[in-house]
C-alpha cells in the first residue's frame, strides 16, 4: 500500500517504528520478570512493561502489514 | 563526536531520571526513524506546491492529526501539565472552550475560503483580500513570532532535558535544532506533516500510559478527587465553572468572562484560524471536503489531550508524595510544577517505558519546532522574499529559498532560545506574544472573510492599530502595575486575565479601526471578491454528499461532545 505519487505511506513508517518499540518494551518488560530491579517503579507489580510493549507490538504489526509496499 | 556524546551525558546530581541502555535505543531509533522520513521524502519534494505545501494531496486524517500535532509542542505537554497541577482542572479550559469551537469554525466557515482561493498562506489570503501592505505586515509579524515560538520550544526542550536527565541545554538545543532543520530542510512541508503524525502517536503511546498508571493507583477518578480533596483542603481543583463568578475565587484569577470571550473567542479563533503553523497543515489536503474534514479530526482528538497532559498534572496533586513549587522557590531538593509529568513519568515508568514517555517529550517539542521553521520557510519565502524581494524567479529559485529559509530559522530560534533563558516565566510570554500579533490579525481576516464591505486601506489599519494598541496595552501595565484595573477590569486580575483581556481589547480596536475605516474608503469590486468573501463566492452543494461525510455533521456531534463534558465537569 503506498501513499500519494508511489511513495510509502505514513502508516507504514508508524508500524515499522511501534513494531520495534514493542519488541524493545516488552523485552524489557519480560527481562525485569527474571531480574527484577534494585528500585522498582510505583506498580511495577502489575508489569506495565510487558502489556504496554504488547500493546505496542500489536498496533504495530497491524500498521505494519496493512500498509507494507507491495508491488501493485 | 566524542564531545558530543561527552556532553550528553555530563549528568548532574540532582536530576530526576536515569536512563538505561534500552531507554537510550528507544531515543536514538526516534532520531534514525525522523532523518530517515526527511531523507527518503526528499526525492518527493520537488516543486514548490510539494515543499511548502506537501503537494497539496493528504487526506483528512493526516492533515487533521498533523494540525493538532504541530501544536502539541513544548508547552503543550510540559507547562499545561504544570498548570493542571497549579491551577488544578481550569487548565483544561484551554483544551475544550480554548479550541475546539475555533477548530470548528475553521473547518465548516473559513477554510473554503482558503482553499478555494488557493493561497499558499495566510499572509497571502490578506494580500488576495485587501493587497500587499496587509500582506506585509501579516508576514512580517508572523516571522517574528515564529521564530520567537520556535526559540522557546527548543529553550524549554533544553531546559527539561538538564533538569530531569541532565543533559547539557546547549547539547539538547544543537541536537534538537540540527535535527529538525536537516528533515524540513529535506522534505519541507511532506516531511514536517509525516514526521507530525509519528510523533502524534509516540507522543499519545508515551504518555498514555502515565494517566493509566496513575488512575490505577489513585483509585479511578472519584479516587484521586478524594486525595486532592483531602491532601489540598480549602481548595477546588477539579471543577472547571464553579469557580469562575469573580476574579478572587479561583487561583487563576479570572473570571468566567475572561475564559469565554478572551480565550474561548478571541486568543483562541485567532490562534486556530489565523496562525499560519496550523493552518498551512489544513491547506495540504487534497479536496475541499479534506480540508473542512482535517480542524474538525483534529478538534476530536484535541478534545482527547486532557487525558494525557491535564490529566497527569492532577494526578500528581493527588499521588506525589512531595508539594511542587513554583520556579522561584525550585532546587534544593523542591521540584517546581513544570517537572510534574517527567516525576509521573519517573514514578511509573521503568526500563523501555521510560525512554518511550522521553521519546514523546522530545517528539513534542520537535513538532512544534518543525510546525514554526516550515511556516517561517513558507512565508518568508513567499511572502517576504517573492513578494518584496524578487518577484520574477522560477519555482527551483523558491525552493531553494524555502530549504535555506529553514536553516536560516532554525540558527534564528536558536539565537532565540538562548535569549528567552532570561525570561522568567515562559507561559506569561507566549500568551503576550499571542495578543501582540494574534488576535488582531483575526479581526481582520474575520472581517475580510464575511463582510464585502472591508475595504484594503481599512485592513491594512485594522491590523497596524490592533498590534500597537495590544503593545500599548502590554507596556502600560509593565511600567504602572495599577493598570491592570483598567486592562483586565479588576485588580484582582492576575497575568491570565490581563493577556486574555488584552487579546480582546486589541481585537475590539482592530475591529472597529477596519469598520470605521472601511466606511470612509472606497470598498473592491464584487468581481475581485469572488473566492475570497461570503456573499461572493458560490459555496460547494453538498445536497448529494451522505451525511456521515459531511464535515457539518461531524462538526455537530464534537459540539455535542464538547458540551457534554463541560457539564460533567462543570
Amino acid at each position: 500500500m503506498h501513499g500519494g505519487h508511489g511513495r510509502l505511506s505514513i502508516w507504514f513508517f508508524i508500524g515499522l517504528l511501534l513494531t520495534v518499540y514493542g519488541v524493545l518494551i516488552l523485552g524489557s518488560g519480560l527481562y525485569e520478570l527474571w531480574v527484577p530491579p534494585a528500585h522498582p517503579a510505583v506498580l511495577a507489580n502489575l508489569h506495565a512493561g510487558i502489556w504496554w510493549g504488547a500493546i505496542l507490538l500489536i498496533i504495530g504489526l497491524i500498521y505494519f502489514i496493512r500498509f507494507y509496499p507491495r508491488k501493485q | 563526536m566524542p564531545s558530543a556524546l561527552a556532553l550528553l551525558f555530563l549528568q548532574t546530581s540532582e536530576k530526576i531520571l536515569s536512563l538505561s541502555p534500552v531507554d537510550l535505543l528507544v531515543i536514538a531509533l526516534y532520531f534514525v526513524v525522523v532523518l530517515g522520513i526527511g531523507f527518503y521524502l526528499k526525492r518527493y519534494t520537488k516543486t514548490g506546491e510539494d515543499f511548502f505545501l506537501a503537494g497539496r494531496d493528504m487526506s483528512s486524517w493526516v492533515a487533521g492529526l498533523s494540525f493538532v500535532a504541530a501544536n502539541l509542542g513544548a508547552l503543550e505537554l510540559m507547562g499545561w501539565a504544570a498548570s493542571a497541577y497549579q491551577y488544578g482542572i481550569l487548565a483544561a479550559h484551554w483544551y475544550w472552550i480554548g479550541a475546539i469551537p475555533a477548530m470548528l469554525f475553521l473547518g465548516i466557515v473559513m477554510m473554503p475560503f482558503y482553499y478555494i482561493s488557493r493561497t499558499h498562506s495566510v499572509p497571502g489570503y490578506l494580500k488576495l483580500r485587501f493587497g500587499e501592505p496587509a500582506r506585509a505586515l501579516s508576514a512580517i509579524s508572523f516571522g517574528f513570532m515564529t521564530v520567537l515560538m520556535s526559540g522557546i520550544n527548543m529553550y524549554s526542550m533544553a531546559l527539561v532535558m538538564e533538569i530531569i536527565l541532565g543533559w547539557d541545554i546547549h547539547f539538547s538545543i544543537w541536537v534538537s535544532s540540527i535535527t529538525v532543520a536537516v528533515y524540513v530542510f529535506l522534505g519541507g512541508l511532506l516531511s514536517a506533516i509525516f514526521n507530525e503524525v509519528l510523533q502524534f502517536f509516540l507522543i499519545w503511546l508515551g504518555a498514555l500510559v502515565v494517566s493509566i498508571l496513575g488512575l490505577i493507583e489513585a483509585g479511578g477518578w472519584n479516587g484521586m478527587v478524594h486525595r486532592i480533596a483531602e491532601r489540598w483542603p480549602g481548595q477546588d481543583y477539579t471543577h472547571m465553572w464553579k469557580d469562575l463568578g469573580s476574579f478572587a475565587s479561583n487561583p487563576m484569577g479570572i473570571n468566567w468572562l475572561g475564559i469565554v470571550l478572551g480565550l474561548g473567542f478571541v486568543i483562541s479563533f485567532g490562534y486556530w484560524t489565523t496562525d499560519f503553523l496550523v493552518v498551512q497543515r489544513v491547506l495540504s489536503a487534497k479536496d475541499l471536503r479534506s480540508a473542512e474534514m482535517a480542524p474538525v479530526i483534529g478538534a476530536a482528538f484535541k478534545m482527547a489531550v486532557p487525558l494525557i497532559v491535564i490529566l497527569p498534572g492532577l494526578l500528581g496533586l493527588a499521588v506525589l508524595p512531595e508539594h511542587l513549587v513554583g520556579e522561584a522557590q525550585a532546587g534544593h531538593g523542591l521540584h517546581s510544577y513544570n517537572e510534574v509529568l517527567p516525576l509521573m513519568l519517573a514514578r511509573y515508568c521503568g526500563p523501555g517505558l521510560l525512554g518511550l514517555g522521553i521519546t514523546a517529550l522530545i517528539a513534542g517539542f520537535m513538532s512544534g519546532m518543525a510546525g514554526n521553521v516550515s511556516a517561517f520557510a513558507t512565508v518568508w519565502t513567499y511572502d517576504i522574499y517573492r513578494a518584496l524581494i524578487r518577484r520574477d524567479a522560477d519555482d527551483q529559485h523558491y525552493v531553494s529559498v524555502g530549504r535555506w529559509c529553514t536553516v536560516l530559522g532554525v540558527l534564528v530560534s536558536i539565537g532565540t532560545a538562548y535569549l528567552v533563558m532570561q525570561f522568567a516565566s515562559i507561559m506569561d510570554y507566549v500568551q503576550a506574544l499571542f495578543s501582540f500579533f494574534i488576535a488582531p490579525l483575526f479581526g481582520t481576516v474575520i472581517l475580510g472573510m464575511l463582510w464585502k464591505r472591508a475595504t484594503p486601506a481599512a485592513g491594512f489599519w485594522g491590523l497596524l492599530v490592533g498590534t500597537f494598541s495590544s503593545i500599548g496595552m502590554w507596556a502600560w501595565v509593565k511600567l504602572d502595575p495599577g493598570a491592570l484595573r483598567y486592562i483586565a477590569l479588576s485588580p484582582h486580575a492576575k497575568d491570565m486575565a490581563e493577556n486574555m483581556y488584552r487579546a480582546l481589547w486589541s481585537w475590539v480596536i482592530c475591529v472597529v479601526v477596519t469598520v470605521a475605516v472601511s466606511m470612509a474608503t472606497r470598498p473592491k469590486p464584487d468581481h475581485e471578491l469572488v473566492g475570497l468573501v461570503y456573499g461572493a463566492t458560490k459555496m460547494p452543494y453538498e445536497a448529494s454528499v451522505p451525511l456521515i461525510h459531511r464535515p457539518a455533521f461531524w462538526a455537530i456531534v464534537v459540539a455535542l461532545v464538547l458540551v457534554i463534558v463541560n457539564l460533567i465537569f462543570a
